[in-house]
């Protein structure tokens, strides 16, 4: 990313016809940790890798309730997550209040673009530097939404973000065609099994269960299925039948098409620049 | 109240009692506010009603919901205008049918076509449902009444709910709502709600042809007490057709079936 003579401002224009600056808050995102998020047909989930700072502080609160039927993971700027996730419950109660439902999924969200456009259009704002996967479940089903810093939106099947999500994005691409039909513990185990090559390369080759269990978050919504987040021993529970499930396979090592190592696809990572301050995850 | 034998004020730093309202009969009406700048004029507001629509009941049946109505708006005790339609078809699962002051019935409408037309902008496929149109209208009124400024309407919404249940609900001026397998408004309260409750089964809903019946019943009885209710009514329909769309209608004018015939045995004919 370079420094050019029209990225002071979120109003001003390059002569390509860019916004730098909502660009560079797009970078936002891609500096706080992964989390997945995907749905089958009746429920949504999300996975979350929240590894502290250091040993000495707590994991990072990545995903937010916001309603019975709806929750948001954050990747990015957490004070900014948290602004967006209190207009977002106000919101949802406000509509609960006057209609007594549920606000349709859809609508909430084309809400929140609505709201973060005007800060990639006013001198006197910047854009959120924040991504969102929201996980939602109204009349119309399951939903998965990435919300990013341009303000735009999009309907998934199935997504990642924050840092060294790549190699989540394609196993969930490798394996999207299974979700649709999966039982309630297939998905979250997919989820898991998608994050889990998203883990910093030191954590990975020491297959510390333990020190995982701890970084990670699920959550899920759906039908008959107010948004939980799971606790500890429930991820237990999951981490466990990864465990099963992978020991009865036979040979971990052949590419078997079913992605047991996912780190080979940790390769094209490299190619992303290296951003050049300290962070969460690389100090 | 009463202290030493001198009246004690009810309340300090306050308007003084009756100050708002404009007692008939008293010349001099002494504190009374004359704002005239303000668009809430307290002392002249008047919550009497002008055009009037009288009764409006409504029939949960196992299919869904009928919500009837005579097409008589009145202006007092002059029966005004005799063919106006007082039940609406919202969307394609909700009914409603208007009772009271007309005007107000209008200008809800008009809030309520609003809210269609935004749905209809979003383009999902997302149509609002009855009981979510019946808890906003309660907010409304319950607000307007809350200001002292009501809209002098009673409502009955109905039509179909999410997973293909039927929806009947009454809303008030007051904000007041209720929801059940039979709501009326204005008179049909005295004499149609008993009428209708007595032939409920006790162990399953109404049939569509029993709840036709009822509608029909009452409506003749409405039209032979109720002196401002005309012989001629309109029927709204809202029931489940397959499992991803309804028949929502409303169907009429039917014409009560009028039996004057006995007129002859009453003396001085």
């Amino acid at each position: 990313m370079f420094r050019n003579q029209y990225d002071s401002d979120v109003t001003v224009w390059s002569p390509q016809g860019r916004l730098h600056q909502v660009e560079y808050a797009m970078e936002a995102v891609k500096l706080g940790t992964a989390t997945v998020g995907l749905k089958n047909s009746d429920f949504a989930v999300l996975v979350a890798l929240c590894k502290p700072p250091s040993e000495l502080s707590a994991s990072q609160r990545k995903i937010i309730p916001i309603d019975d039927h709806l929750g948001i993971s954050i990747a990015g700027i957490t004070a900014d997550a948290r602004v967006l996730s209190k207009y977002l419950r106000s919101e949802c109660l406000s509509y609960k209040h006057s209609y007594d439902a549920n606000y349709p999924v859809s609508r909430l969200i084309t809400n929140l673009g609505n709201k973060m456009q005007s800060t990639t259009q006013r001198y006197d704002r910047r854009p959120y530097g924040v991504g969102l996967l929201v996980a939602g479940y109204d009349e119309k089903g399951p939903h998965i939404y990435q919300v990013v810093p341009s303000a735009n939106y999009y309907n998934c099947k199935a997504m990642s973000i924050g840092s060294r999500s790549q190699s989540a994005r394609t196993y969930l691409e490798r394996n999207l065609l299974k979700f649709n039909n999966c039982t309630k513990d297939e998905i979250i185990c997919h989820g898991i099994k998608a994050i889990r090559g998203s883990l910093p390369n030191d954590e990975h080759t020491t297959k510390e269960e333990s020190s995982f269990q701890m970084n990670i978050a699920v959550a899920i919504v759906g039908r008959n299925q107010p948004f939980k987040i799971l606790s500890g021993e429930e991820n237990s529970k999951y981490l466990e039948m990864i465990k099963d499930f992978e020991t009865s396979e036979e040979s971990p090592t052949a590419d078997d098409g079913d992605d047991n190592r996912p780190r080979r696809d940790d390769l094209p990572d490299s190619s992303d620049p290296n951003v050049l301050v300290a962070t969460m995850d690389r100090p | 109240m009463f202290n030493n034998g001198i009246v004690q004020p009810l309340w300090y730093n306050g308007p003084s009692p009756g100050q708002f309202y404009n007692f008939p009969g008293y010349a001099n009406n002494g504190n009374m506010k004359q704002c005239h700048e303000t668009n809430n004029s307290d002392s002249t507001r008047s919550t009497a009603m002008i055009t009037t629509g009288s009764s409006v009941l409504g029939i949960k049946f196992d299919q869904g919901v009928l919500i009837a109505a005579d097409t008589l708006v009145s202006y007092g005790s002059l029966s005004r205008f005799q063919n106006i339609d007082r039940i609406f078809k919202i969307n394609d699962n909700i009914i409603m049918g208007g009772g009271g002051d007309f005007a107000d019935i209008q200008s809800i409408m008009r809030s309520i076509d609003q809210k269609m037309i935004e749905d209809q902008c979003y383009a999902d496929n997302i149509a609002m449902r009855p009981k979510a149109l019946a808890t906003w209208m309660t907010r409304v009124l319950y607000n307007r009444r809350s200001r002292m400024n009501p809209l002098f309407i009673d409502v009955v919404i109905g039509g179909i709910d999410e997973n293909n249940e039927p929806y009947l609900a009454n809303v008030d001026l007051r904000g007041r709502a209720f929801s059940d397998y039979v709501v009326s408004t204005g008179f049909a309260r005295h004499l149609a709600l008993p009428l209708v409750r007595e032939k409920k089964p006790a162990d399953r809903d109404f049939t569509l042809e029993e709840a036709s019946e009822l509608i029909r019943q009452c409506m003749e009885v409405l039209y032979y007490r109720d002196t401002k209710n005309s012989s001629q009514y309109t029927v709204g329909v809202c029931k489940v057709k397959d499992s991803t769309s309804n028949q929502c209608d409303v169907e009429g004018p039917f014409q009560v079936d009028e039996k004057w015939s006995f007129a002859k045995m009453v003396k001085g004919y």
